[in-house]
């Protein structure tokens, strides 16, 4: 195993669709909720400690081996709104295609054959890592540090946000996702041992509830 | 992992650039269209399909920075049936989304051979962007990059990856060309000089001749590609 | 009160009774859980869940247990609203619903609001089974804080299953010691009142309705099964109940 491989992984330039996706930061900006720095750190926290936490646990469960359909399965009750489900699909999809041509892997032929068309992004994360040699808590940090780097950068684009306060509120949550991290990791653990029920469900309604507004817009930047 | 292992279908490939379809087969050739904001980009695809359609099947996928601009144009002018036209969101960055992550593109690609295929040919069609942005190899067979005369006549003589290394290179608008003050000859001078034996095409979407050269090159390209 | 807390688990089973209508062979209060039967209407059983005293406070373990045979049809409501107060115990409160539905069988759980204190810290768990061929409306409403009155510590995961199968699991964790950004842009906003709705229908396996805003806050959203979700915030529990009653209506006709 490569240490560098998570570097290869974590990359925002991984080329596997994550700059089309606002993370729901595009809804709260239109909503007047993120109008600088200090909203935009406050929604990476918040979004950190729910949806960051159920993805960063089943990417860690997906790379310990745990049976990626139930994984898939759990990610869909804990993914309420049909445009959340839609966009984990369709970024699932395309860092299928990335991962299948970075680390060729059976385990990933295989998901990508029972899923033509995606299936959640985190579920196929982990396999990949698994696939690059990587491990449980490595895949954990990807999942998690995504969730918070991508509406950074959105915020960016929508806003005009100085890119240095983007990349001070990175820096500002780095603690949390370690802590994150260890959490997702002792839960997908523990799910290797009892099933993906004990995995976290944290939910974040507003993300949930503004991705269907975001849906419906007829003009908009990101896809979700 | 427990998944069956009785499957129909190998799934989508992994691979971007394969040639050739699951089943052998050469897939529809992929011809994208680039070219900064405003110079005809939309008005070529869609005098392309008007053109075509009747000789080809194909299909459109749009890259706009606001999501459907340009494929509620393509509906509205009813060049294709909606469902052969794709548009794909770029999250403010129509560059990324056709050269640094071509994933979303690949997709819209493959739906649509799945949907309304076999295809010939597929048109992709950039958002309006700078003079640098081109499309990846792995995405497109063959590329036109599409310039107006009214952009200002020096664009071909200050080059740029698009300008220089499109397979195609269109100045579109001639017919403007004494109301802006653009010299042609020079034009054409210019980007002799930047593309050497490449191909450039001047044309006037409202003259006769429309978007026949642009038609004519790409049943060159095609007849070439299914060899 | 005593320190360790109160530990009370109420159950009610409803069955067909042969007849066309629901009986009642089992209706248990428990403490301060108390059950009453009252008036149905058509074939449809009804009870009420009584609040013998105030809670759960802190250290209390509250559970209901609820059981619809196949082709029962039972309706629960609340006469009142569950207030999480602090107690004299240490610890959190725990408030754990059991819910199983019998194929054929139907359940309409529409319980007043759930009112989290100033210094309270409950954890409420709701499972609901369901079989295949089951009938649900669910509602559940969280209030933060009294009236101008900061939150307790609330802690609530909704799960529901279908054949086993989990088609919807949701935790939200809210109020003072919770994780970071609780209150923020992505989570609630500002927002002191959320709520969500579930209804499962047999005949959703071949039309399912389509996603709909329902406000600035509130969306309807097909789960990935036979199941609908309404997801609401507002700002006090009156207008919550509105955005719910709506949605339900809607769906209802």
């Amino acid at each position: 195993m490569s240490r560098a491989a998570l570097l290869v992984l974590a990359d925002g330039r991984f080329p596997a669709g994550g700059h089309a996706h606002s993370g729901g930061a595009e809804a709260a900006v239109k909503a007047g909720l993120i109008t600088g720095a200090e909203g935009l750190e406050a929604f990476c926290r918040g979004r950190l400690h729910t949806t960051g936490l159920v993805s960063a646990a089943l990417a860690a469960a997906a790379a310990l081996g745990v049976d990626p359909l139930s994984l898939d399965a759990a990610a869909d009750a804990r993914t309420p709104s049909v445009a959340l489900r839609v966009a984990s699909r369709k970024l699932g999809r395309q860092l299928m295609r990335a991962a299948r041509a970075t680390w060729p892997s059976e385990e990933l032929d295989a998901l990508a054959r029972e899923f033509p068309k995606g299936a959640h992004q985190p579920v196929v994360l982990g396999l990949a890592a698994r696939a690059a040699g990587l491990g449980a808590g490595d895949a954990a940090y990807c999942s998690a540090y995504e969730c918070v780097s991508g509406p950074a950068s959105a915020v960016v684009r929508l806003l005009s946000l100085d890119p240095f306060d983007a990349t001070g509120v990175l820096a500002r949550v780095a603690g949390e996702v370690d802590l994150v991290v260890d959490a997702a990791v002792e839960s997908a653990v523990e799910a290797a041992r009892g099933g993906v029920d004990v995995l976290p469900a944290a939910s974040a309604p507003l993300l949930e509830v503004g991705a269907e507004g975001h849906a419906a817009w007829s003009v908009r930047l990101f896809a979700s | 992992m427990h998944l069956g292992h009785s499957h129909s279908h190998d799934g989508p490939s992994a691979v971007s650039a394969d040639a050739r379809r699951p089943d052998g087969t050469r897939r529809a050739l992929r011809v994208g269209l680039g070219g900064p904001v405003g110079s005809g980009k939309t008005a070529t695809v869609a005098a392309l399909c008007q053109v075509l359609r009747a000789e080809l099947s194909l299909a459109v996928v749009t890259n706009d920075i606001y999501t459907r601009e340009d494929a509620e144009f393509l509906l509205r002018e009813a060049v294709l049936p909606p469902e052969r036209i794709t548009a794909v969101e770029t999250g403010a960055c129509p560059h990324t989304a056709i050269r640094d992550d071509i994933s979303a593109n690949l997709e819209a690609v493959e739906d649509l051979e799945e949907e309304v295929g076999p295809l010939d040919l597929i048109l992709v069609e950039s958002g309006g962007d700078n003079l640098t942005a081109t499309f990846s190899k792995g995405l497109v067979d063959a590329q036109i990059f599409v310039i107006d005369v009214a952009g200002g006549d020096d664009i071909p003589r200050k080059g740029g990856p698009g300008v220089t290394t499109a397979d195609l290179l269109v100045v579109n608008k001639t017919d403007l060309a004494p109301y802006v003050g653009s010299d042609l000859a020079r034009m054409a001078a210019d980007a002799k000089a930047q593309r050497a034996a490449l191909p450039v095409v001047f044309q006037s979407l409202r003259s006769e001749a429309g978007v026949a050269e642009v038609a004519a090159w790409v049943r060159e390209q095609l007849a070439a590609w299914t060899v | 009160m005593t320190a360790a807390g109160v530990r009370a688990t109420a159950r009610l089973g409803a069955r067909a009774d042969g007849r066309g209508g629901t009986a009642l062979p089992v209706l248990e209060s428990a403490g301060p859980l108390a059950l009453r039967r009252t008036r149905g209407s058509g074939d449809e059983a009804r009870v009420m869940l009584v609040g013998a005293m105030s809670g759960p406070l802190g250290g209390d373990r509250f559970a209901v247990e609820a059981e619809v045979g196949e082709g029962a049809r039972l309706r629960v409501g609340s006469a009142a609203a569950t207030i999480a107060l602090p107690g004299q115990a240490k610890g959190e409160a725990r408030y754990d619903v059991r819910i199983d539905v019998a194929a054929g069988g139907e359940l309409r759980w529409l319980p007043e609001q759930l009112i989290s204190v100033k210094g309270s810290d409950l954890r409420v768990s709701t499972r609901v089974d369901l079989a295949s061929g089951a009938r649900l409306v669910f509602r559940e409403e969280q209030v933060l804080g009294r009236a101008g009155e900061e939150p307790g510590r609330l802690r609530s995961r909704l799960t529901v299953r279908l054949d086993g199968r989990a088609l919807l699991d949701q935790e939200v964790a809210c109020g003072p010691g919770s994780p970071g950004g609780w209150d923020g842009p992505a989570v609630l906003g500002g927002h002191r009142a959320l709520g969500q709705l579930v209804v499962v229908r047999p005949e959703f396996v071949e039309r399912l309705p389509g996603p709909k805003v329902l406000g600035e806050a509130a969306a309807l959203t097909p789960l990935a099964g036979p199941a609908v979700l309404v997801s609401a915030l507002a700002p006090d529990a009156l207008r919550l109940r509105r955005l719910l009653d709506e949605a339900l209506a809607e769906l209802d006709s």
